[in-house]
């Protein structure tokens, strides 16, 4: 158990090509659940190669429990990793694979046994697979093998490479929940790398989320969710992602399909300072109430509304979700209603937006204004 | 604009001519696998037949299939060969064990770890077998002779293993190169240092590989002739040289030499045997989940 740190940590690839980790810092707690998100190319994954020193640092360092580790040989680093294809050595049964780093770590035979054979029960390991040869084991216990190699080491940090993606998406949420627990109960710091948003927010502690290398935010799930740092974590985080419409500025606000979006005092203050004649309005698929038909504004509420027409219906079961084209040139948008509301293609439909669900960015830094 | 609808028939008997044509050609190839096959078959027939033959009944023309069978010829094969056969043997055997040796280091530092010019070491091996092997038997005779190796068996076995590296190197390499990059990183993770990192990762995977890279060494080695006929007389003689001395000036001894070559065959056949299907599965490893 123990903190890392990375301090303006930096890997380039080749001399004059961008950064593909550009002066990442970041602090994972002792015994937290760290999960690194974002999509490929991002950076996460060399991000946990460099901690796991697979990956040589061009700049900053890392630490980790305190002490300078950007040198020291993976071996040494007392952490364990799981490999996204699993990496488990074919001709070995699994009892040797899960015990291999304790052989080259000179452990006695009957500790090796009994470590063994303790991580097989956590993950629920059958006692006759630790006899058999990795091709014999089904996809999901070829990744519990992964994960009790890393177990069985008892290391100060779990590194883990997208566990999930080679398994079928029933099993992934099985294995995700297991996962989670699993860390809560050993309490030994994990590092999780992954694409999936959805593993991101249901998995961690905290989520940081890479883009071209840097960081863009480390938060909660729920502070990400609510309180997006720029359009790209906006967009990123949340299924279906967010709505972002570029809108121009008017007096009191922002005009979107035909209808004026008040904006804060702060977010218009921002906007004139930096001389802006049109921002990116973000607004949640579930902040997008459909009215009913024939409603109109109520007198007084302060509630915007937005019509335009469906395009699609996609049926969730208990939710539906509209595409929906809004009116004057207002661009398409996701609406996210109760799956029992019916409505048609080509039907036209109103919705009612509250002022304080919507997000507002600059339209060419993607940062949030906020004043 | 109206496209006349086709009639089911009309869609269906073209359906149908499209399949026959299909199986027709798919026929015609088998066909042609057969005879091409056979073709190459029949001569190695002939001689198998005609080494059981005594000599007066080898000569006829067209070839007799039916005639009882004698085993004088064999008889007078192995009276003489003893020694050709063991010379064979140890300069194949030990040729081949000096190539594993110094191709495994070779492969692995060109493909798990590869050193910086491992293209022009890689292009260079290759090289050296376009070089026709007649532009080289005179140097090398004069340096066999300087060195006191002419018609030595430890000639033999550094020349074959010289004739072989390259292939050898090339094949080992791509074995290696099958070896996901991520067991490797798991190795290291896991504290193996470079020797257990060969020995307990890597060679598992590629045994097959390397024994099937061997076993062509082998025929090649055992195969050989011109290297072996221009350098060595008595004293490291091989067995091509002895079925060439069944060739003699005075005339043709058919059955004597169909029951050599036969006898020479042998081994060579069983060992293609094995090598083809550990080379299939070598070739195929490339699937890794």
């Amino acid at each position: 158990m123990a903190p890392v740190s990375y301090m303006a940590a930096s890997r380039v690839y080749a001399k004059g090509t961008p950064p593909a980790v550009d002066a990442l810092d970041l602090d994972i707690k002792d015994g937290e659940f760290m999960v690194l998100v974002g999509p490929s190319g991002s950076g996460k994954t060399t991000a946990l190669r460099m901690l796991a020193g697979l990956e040589p640092l061009d700049a900053g360092r890392i630490e980790i429990g305190g002490r300078d580790v950007s040198d020291v040989q993976p071996k040494d680093r007392d952490i364990a990793m799981v490999f996204q294809n699993y990496a488990l050595y074919p001709s070995k049964t699994v009892a040797e694979n899960m015990g291999f780093a304790l052989k080259m770590q000179h452990v006695a035979k009957d500790e090796r046994d009994r470590r063994v054979r303790e991580a097989a029960q956590l993950l629920d390991l059958d006692e006759q697979l630790l006899s058999r040869k990795p091709k014999q084991l089904s996809g999901g216990q070829r990744q519990r093998v992964a994960m009790g190699r890393a177990i069985v080491r008892e290391p100060r940090v779990f590194l883990m490479d997208e566990p999930l993606s080679n398994l079928d998406a029933k099993l992934r949420v099985q294995t995700r929940s297991q996962i989670a627990e699993l860390q809560r109960r050993l309490g030994i710091t994990t590092v999780y790398v992954t694409h999936d948003q959805v593993e991101a927010m249901t998995m961690g502690n905290r989520v940081a989320v890479l883009s071209g290398g840097k960081l863009q935010q480390c938060a909660s799930p729920r502070e990400l969710y609510d309180n997006p740092v720029n359009q790209f974590v906006a967009g990123f985080i949340g299924s279906p992602s967010m709505n972002l419409q570029t809108a121009a500025l008017t007096d009191g606000g922002a005009a979107l399909a035909g209808a004026v979006i008040p904006l804060a005092a702060p977010v218009r203050a921002a906007a004139t300072r930096d001389h802006l004649s049109e921002i990116v309005l973000g607004i949640r698929p579930e902040h997008m109430h459909l009215a009913d038909p024939g409603a109109g504004p109520a007198a007084g509420s302060d509630s915007v509304w937005l019509t335009g027409e469906v395009l699609l219906v996609e049926e969730l079961g208990a939710d539906a979700l509209l595409h929906v084209r809004l009116a004057d040139g207002g661009g398409s948008v996701v609406a996210r209603t109760e799956g029992r509301r019916s409505t048609a293609p080509g039907k036209q439909v109103s919705f009612r937006v509250q002022p304080e669900d919507v997000f507002a960015f600059h339209p060419v830094t993607g940062a949030r204004l906020a004043g | 604009m109206t496209a006349i609808p086709a009639t089911h028939a009309q869609v269906q008997a073209p359906r149908r001519s499209r399949r026959m044509r299909e199986m027709s050609g798919l026929a015609g190839w088998t066909a042609l696998g057969w005879v091409v096959g056979i073709g190459f078959f029949i001569p190695v027939l002939w001689m198998v037949l005609t080494a059981f033959k005594p000599e007066s009944a080898a000569e006829t023309w067209p070839p007799q299939f039916t005639f009882s069978p004698t085993l004088s010829e064999f008889r007078l094969v192995f009276s003489g060969m003893g020694p050709y056969i063991e010379h064979s043997a140890i300069a194949t055997i030990g040729s081949t064990i000096l190539v594993l040796i110094l191709a495994l280091p070779a492969a692995y530092a060109l493909a798990v770890h590869p050193v910086k010019r491992w293209r022009d070491s890689l292009f260079f091996f290759i090289s050296t077998k376009m070089l026709p092997i007649v532009a080289a038997i005179g140097p090398l005779y004069v340096i066999a002779l300087k060195t006191h190796l002419l018609d030595s068996i430890w000639l033999l076995i550094i020349l074959y293993a010289a004739m072989n590296l390259p292939l050898a190197i090339w094949m080992i390499r791509s074995f290696m190169l099958e070896v996901p990059t991520e067991m490797l990183e798991a190795a290291r993770l896991d504290g193996a240092g470079r020797l257990r990192e060969i020995v307990e990762v890597i060679m598992p995977i590629v045994i097959p590989g390397v024994v099937s890279s061997a076993l062509i060494c082998v025929i090649f080695a055992w195969n050989e002739l011109f290297l072996a006929l221009n350098l060595t007389v008595t004293n490291a003689a091989t067995m091509p040289m002895f079925l060439i001395s069944s060739v003699p000036q005075e005339g043709l001894y058919i059955a004597h030499l169909s029951a050599a070559a036969t006898v020479a065959s042998v081994p060579v056949i069983i060992v293609g045997w094995i090598a083809q299907r550990s080379l299939v599965r070598g070739l195929s490893m490339g699937a890794i989940k």
